[in-house]
């Protein structure tokens, strides 16, 4: 697809540099234009001056922009491991049910108490991380029949990981006080509204290792995404491998869950974007899609913010809006892809 | 002085299935040619799947360079060994030739990228299987044989002292049959190289191979040069077929079902 027949690739480390620096080019223009606009239109050289926008920008408007730039690269990230991992191009934390797993963890902490600290990390990133992992478990192990992995198995027992879950919410929902109800209802839409740096700094903290670490397993999941067999054959510990992988994308998809809520379709739309435009080596697809999953989802946010005149929409929707019709169509290039 | 590479009585179940390898020794000299032979479900592919290191025998012991295989350091086994699996199915488009780099990934440092000399050797292992012009092809899109062709290139770009093949030729037509095994008698002369190679081929078998190890029911029935083993009694007991024939005509043998 994005080499010409006949004619191999350029080297990685061309196309590694080449999207790096356009990516990186997208996200800074996609943080200028999300900083400047909204239903305030902050100026930049009224910073100085004026104390209004100042409080403004930096307690409404930088925090969540910077929440779009976590949430997005973390999504956007898992999605395109967990599609090497699982060799499914239809793979991302939504389908897979870690998404729907973790916002039942997050439920339950919702439920009980939402400032609640365990050793200073809030409880809702705990249970959400739990939840999240128990659902990757799952996956896994009714997807997996000795060696091979069930490309339908996995898409459908995500599914129903999801559907679960959504049963379980609602009756958390339901038997918990109307105002904790309420305010499930309104994270679970999916929304990156936060004030102040604080729950910016608490994500940041436990996201941008595991994003490095995600990061530094780009070589072997490539070899995987290519033949899990023979990856093991090259000098790969596949098993390490897809235990590391499976618990850091559990924390990044927990995390972000708990704050984020249910963001969908995010990690499923950036990696095949990134993957079109620079082609399938896994060492570019995982750091392009970082840089784009931020770009893109801080993007939507803006979007969001200002498509309305009467309020705001939840980027939530937005997203899955836009990802339902991606999967369908991905769907019907399945002949492209060997296996779905 | 302990051989290249060697499998000791070595046997394996499936969890809660019935034995399918039982017993098996085995010894690769360097420079060598083995094949595998014996019928669908005779245990060659397990056998060989245990000496690539993916599955680790429930008795016996692998001996690479005297020292267990499981003690090797992944990364420095895959330099050793190289191995091509029956099929492979990829699941995303990726251009050959990252396939065939993707050989090179046991003699690349950590945090490194291919450069130049290994794109260097994964093409030189592409041209010597005669499928250079499938370079800049997706794997996806690519007949059965020519993907056989790719893995093997994947496996030669690695660059082993032993090189384990399962069914290689099975799709493929006759010229890249005969490119096949010119290439493995060229690496062989060249490089030293050892050769494992499961096969149905008893024509080619006959003609290149040291040594053949026949496996029925996950046991050696016959092992031995193609001379001692390649006889129509025998071939009828491997195969379970009482109208196999054989004959040797100079180095080659001919093998046909009589009527």
């Amino acid at each position: 697809m994005s080499a010409k027949a006949g004619l191999a690739p350029a080297p990685l480390r061309t196309r590694l540099g080449r999207a790096l620096a356009l990516l990186t080019a997208v996200l800074a223009v996609a943080l200028a234009v999300a900083l400047r606009v909204g239903r305030q239109h902050v100026d930049f050289s009224a910073l100085l001056s004026d104390p209004f926008s100042r409080t403004l920008f930096f307690r409404l408007r930088l925090p969540r922009v910077l929440m779009g730039v976590i949430a997005g690269a973390s999504l956007s990230l898992s999605g395109a491991a967990l599609q090497a991992l699982f060799r499914n191009p239809l793979a991302d934390p939504f389908t897979l049910g870690v998404t729907g797993g973790g916002i039942l963890g997050a439920s339950m902490a919702l439920a009980l108490g939402w400032s609640a600290l365990v050793f200073g990390v809030p409880l809702v990133f705990l249970a959400s991380f739990a939840g999240a992992l128990a659902a990757v478990w799952v996956v896994r192990i009714i997807a997996r029949t000795g060696a091979m992995m069930l490309p339908g198995a996995l898409l459908l027992s995500g599914v129903v990981v999801n559907l679960v879950s959504a049963a379980a919410v609602l009756t958390i929902q339901y038997v918990a006080d109307p105002n904790a109800a309420l305010r499930i209802l309104r994270w679970m839409i999916g929304s990156l509204d936060v004030v102040g740096m604080t729950p910016v700094w608490q994500m940041l903290v436990p996201l941008a290792p595991a994003w490095i670490a995600l990061l530094a397993f780009a070589r072997p999941l490539h070899l995987i995404a290519i033949d899990e067999d023979t990856a093991a054959t090259l000098g790969i510990n596949v098993q390490r491998c897809e235990t590391a992988v499976h618990l850091l994308c559990a924390l990044v998809v927990g995390i972000t869950v708990s704050i984020g809520g249910a963001i969908g379709f995010v990690g499923l739309i950036v990696p095949h974007a990134v993957r079109l435009l620079f082609g399938e080596d896994l060492r570019i697809v995982l750091p392009g899609s970082l840089l784009l999953g931020a770009a893109f989802l801080v993007l939507a946010d803006a979007l969001a913010r200002t498509a309305l005149s009467t309020g705001e929409l939840p980027v939530g929707a937005l997203t899955g809006l836009l990802g339902g019709p991606t999967f369908l169509w991905l769907l019907r290039r399945r002949r492209q892809y060997g296996v779905i | 002085m302990s051989p290249l590479f060697e499998a000791r009585r070595i046997s394996y179940a499936y969890p809660a299935g019935p034995i399918v390898v039982r017993d098996v020794s085995l010894e690769v000299a360097p420079a060598s040619m083995t094949a595998v032979i014996g019928a669908n479900g005779s245990g060659k592919s397990t056998l060989i799947r245990m000496l690539a290191g993916l599955l680790r025998p429930a008795a016996g012991e692998i001996l690479l360079q005297g020292r267990p295989l499981a003690q090797w350091e992944p990364r420095l086994r895959a330099r050793e060994i190289a191995y091509m699996p029956q099929a492979t199915a990829t699941a995303f488009p990726f251009p050959v030739m990252d396939v065939v780099l993707s050989g090179r990934a046991p003699h690349i440092p950590s945090f490194h990228l291919e450069d130049a000399r290994d794109r260097g050797i994964a093409m030189e292992a592409l041209d010597s299987v005669g499928a250079a012009h499938l370079a800049g092809r997706c794997v996806t899109e690519l007949s059965a044989g020519e993907r056989q062709m790719v893995t093997l290139a994947r496996a030669l770009a690695q660059q082993p002292r032993v090189l384990l093949l399962d069914e290689p030729s099975s799709a493929l037509d006759l010229k890249h049959r005969a490119d096949l095994m010119r290439a493995l008698a060229r690496l062989r002369e060249a490089r030293g190289l050892s050769i494992v190679m499961i096969t149905h081929d008893l024509q080619l078998t006959g003609s290149l191979f040291d040594r053949i190890l026949a496996l029925r029911c996950g046991a050696v029935t016959a092992a031995g040069s193609p001379d001692e083993v390649l006889r129509g009694e025998l071939l009828a007991e491997i195969y379970d077929e009482p109208n196999v024939r054989a004959r040797r005509i100079g180095d080659q043998t001919l093998v046909w079902i009589e009527a």
